[in-house]
């Protein structure tokens, strides 16, 4: 199950995403795991949290430009070879990983990884039937 | 030579159009006669033109030839907006049933007004405008452009009403919306500014929807901002339709000032109401024709608010020779660029609209962007800051980092310069009365 991923523009300048969390609690908005991939002058803050829509529209009003994609997250075995396991099954496949992190909370023993992909919908399929598990909305932030 | 007097596609006859075809020395004496009458009104009537002539010791009286315009006085944007609001109005408020403005660069906005007569003037040149592009009743036409206190709107909507064709007043804005009512309502001609209807292209093809196939537009009239040629090449391709560019500005009359037949090579300005002049922009001496410079205009017609030799800023170049379609109306190039905010860096004369230009190959509707000009060790450097909206941001860095490589690409084939692209938050450039500052020179600034 895909689960909608929020980035957002920032300037690699002081201040720029203490400013952007500070608007994100003042609406109540909990983040439950980011990553900032970042170059010299601007990075692209990555969020998730279980009210996608909202944060986005919290984010757009607060005059940042965001965008909304999906992602999937996967239970990857906290083991040697946990994710190249994982990584084998995408390339027997030929399908590749354009970025991923960890995300901020372990599911019993394992880690939760955040993929995106070249294709998705021909990467979950594969990892389906795999038996990798992949987490829904529920399994990550709770009814 | 009067090849026909007639609609250019399907042979009806248009008498609003017969102007257009009025023998050469028979509209220089209309000119001439109305440009007295002008100058008189102005000087009569307005008490900026009469200050300015006594000052230059010229009369109403002393106009004989066309070429004695160049006795008058010039005017600029800037007049509108010291005798904001209504201090250039040449009859009394009664008088005026319209009116309409438009944001300036800095400051108060202007404001211009019309009467009965000069609605009906406006509204005649219009439709002369559709007629050259080959619109007629039985159109369905949807007007994107803004309706309210911009000229677009509301200007193109009386033309469409005059010749009988069926017009759709949606105005400018939601896109989904606007490819849906194109579809439903069978509209067959559009009027747009061209960034915008590139934009409904792509809208389209999101929406699945074939504009060659689906849709029955033929042909759309385009302006309100600049745009190139590549633009028109693109806009024909994609969607099928005859694209044709129009020209007017609000302190003349709005749209209606100048306009392209089907034969797409220049716009005929209706010189019967305008009366044009190509001008040196330094040494304000007129030019000859073929050769840029900006674009001078008297309103020859307009009651109230008459304007006596308005720098209109934008460059261009009189077409020498005549039409193919016969029209004797004198044609206009392409406005190429704008005569203000130019600035020279490395020996080389830059344009903000050159960016502009560069910008909207990238991007279908124009961002926010600044140009800022820095000197270190003594060589010049441009920065070009471009705003990121959401729908150029992508989740990928790898994908935004191409985003600034192809700016720079397109400015560089453009101005010929390196250019440093910075990709900045929403909000950032510095804006008054929500234009932004387009140069920022700082090259005089210790570093």
């Amino acid at each position: 199950m895909k689960i909608r991923q929020i980035s957002v523009f920032l300037e690699n300048r002081p201040g720029r995403l203490s400013a952007l969390c500070r608007t994100l609690a003042d609406a109540g908005v909990n983040l439950s795991t980011l990553t900032l991939a970042e170059t010299g002058e601007f990075g692209l803050l990555r969020l998730m949290t279980a009210d996608p829509d909202k944060a986005k529209q919290v984010i757009e009003q607060a005059g940042y430009a965001a965008t909304a994609t999906e992602v999937v997250a996967l239970q990857v075995p906290d083991r040697p070879g946990g994710l190249a396991s994982v990584l084998r099954v995408l390339e027997t496949h030929n399908i590749s990983v354009e970025y991923m992190y960890a995300f901020a909370m372990r599911a019993g023993g394992d880690a939760v990884m955040v993929f995106r992909f070249d294709d998705m919908d021909r990467a979950l399929a594969a990892l389906q039937a795999a038996g990798v598990n992949v987490f829904t909305p529920v399994d990550l932030f709770g009814a | 030579m009067i090849r026909n007097l007639w609609n250019d596609l399907d042979g009806t006859f248009f008498p609003e159009s017969a102007l257009d075809y009025m023998p050469a020395d028979r509209l220089r004496e209309v000119q001439l006669q109305r440009l007295k009458a002008a100058t008189a009104l102005a000087y009569d009537r307005v008490p900026l033109f009469r200050e300015r002539m006594d000052a230059r010791g010229a009369k109403p009286g002393d106009v004989h030839r066309l070429e004695d315009v160049c006795l008058l006085p010039f005017s600029i944007k800037n007049d509108l907006r010291d005798k904001y609001p209504y201090g250039l109005f040449a009859v009394p408020m009664s008088e005026v049933v319209r009116l309409h403005a438009s944001s300036g660069t800095t400051g108060k906005p202007i404001v211009v007004g019309y009467t009965a007569e000069d609605m009906e003037v406006w509204k005649q040149v219009i439709m002369r405008t559709l007629y050259a592009a080959g619109y007629s009743r039985g159109d369905v036409v949807q007007n994107m452009f803004g309706y309210g206190l911009f000229t677009g709107g509301l200007g193109l909507h009386s033309g469409i009403e005059g010749i009988g064709a069926t017009v759709i007043p949606i105005s400018g804005g939601n896109s989904e919306r606007q490819v849906m009512v194109m579809k439903d309502f069978g509209v067959t001609a559009v009027c747009s500014t061209p960034s915008y209807f590139i934009h409904l292209i792509e809208v389209a093809a999101k929406l699945g929807i074939d504009f060659k196939r689906d849709l029955k537009v033929k042909r759309g009239v385009f302006g309100a901002e600049p745009w190139t040629d590549r633009m028109r090449q693109y806009i024909e391709t994609a969607s099928g339709i005859k694209a044709y560019d129009i020209y007017g500005l609000s302190e003349i009359i709005g749209p209606g000032v100048a306009s392209e037949c089907t034969c797409q090579s220049g716009l005929h300005v209706f010189e019967d109401h305008f009366l044009m002049e190509i001008v040196d922009p330094a040494t304000l001496e007129p030019v000859p024709d073929g050769s840029e410079g900006e674009l001078v205009i008297t309103t020859l017609s307009k009651q109230a608010m008459p304007v006596i030799r308005y720098r209109t800023r934008d460059i261009t170049a009189i077409e020498p020779r005549p039409c193919a379609c016969g029209r004797n109306l004198r044609r206009i190039r392409r406005i190429s660029r704008r005569s203000d905010d130019m600035f020279i860096i490395r020996g080389v004369n830059v344009y903000p609209s050159q960016i502009e230009t560069a910008l909207l190959r990238t991007e279908a509707s124009l961002p926010h962007y600044q140009i800022v000009l820095t000197r270190k060790s003594g060589l010049d450097r441009m920065e070009v800051r471009v705003e990121v909206t959401g729908e150029m941001l992508s989740d990928r860095l790898s994908e935004m980092e191409g985003l600034q490589r192809r700016f720079a690409r397109s400015i560089e084939q453009i101005t010929s310069l390196h250019t440093d692209v910075t990709l900045v938050q929403p909000g950032t450039i510095p804006r008054s009365e929500g234009k932004a500052r387009r140069v920022l020179d700082n090259r005089n600034e210790p570093v």
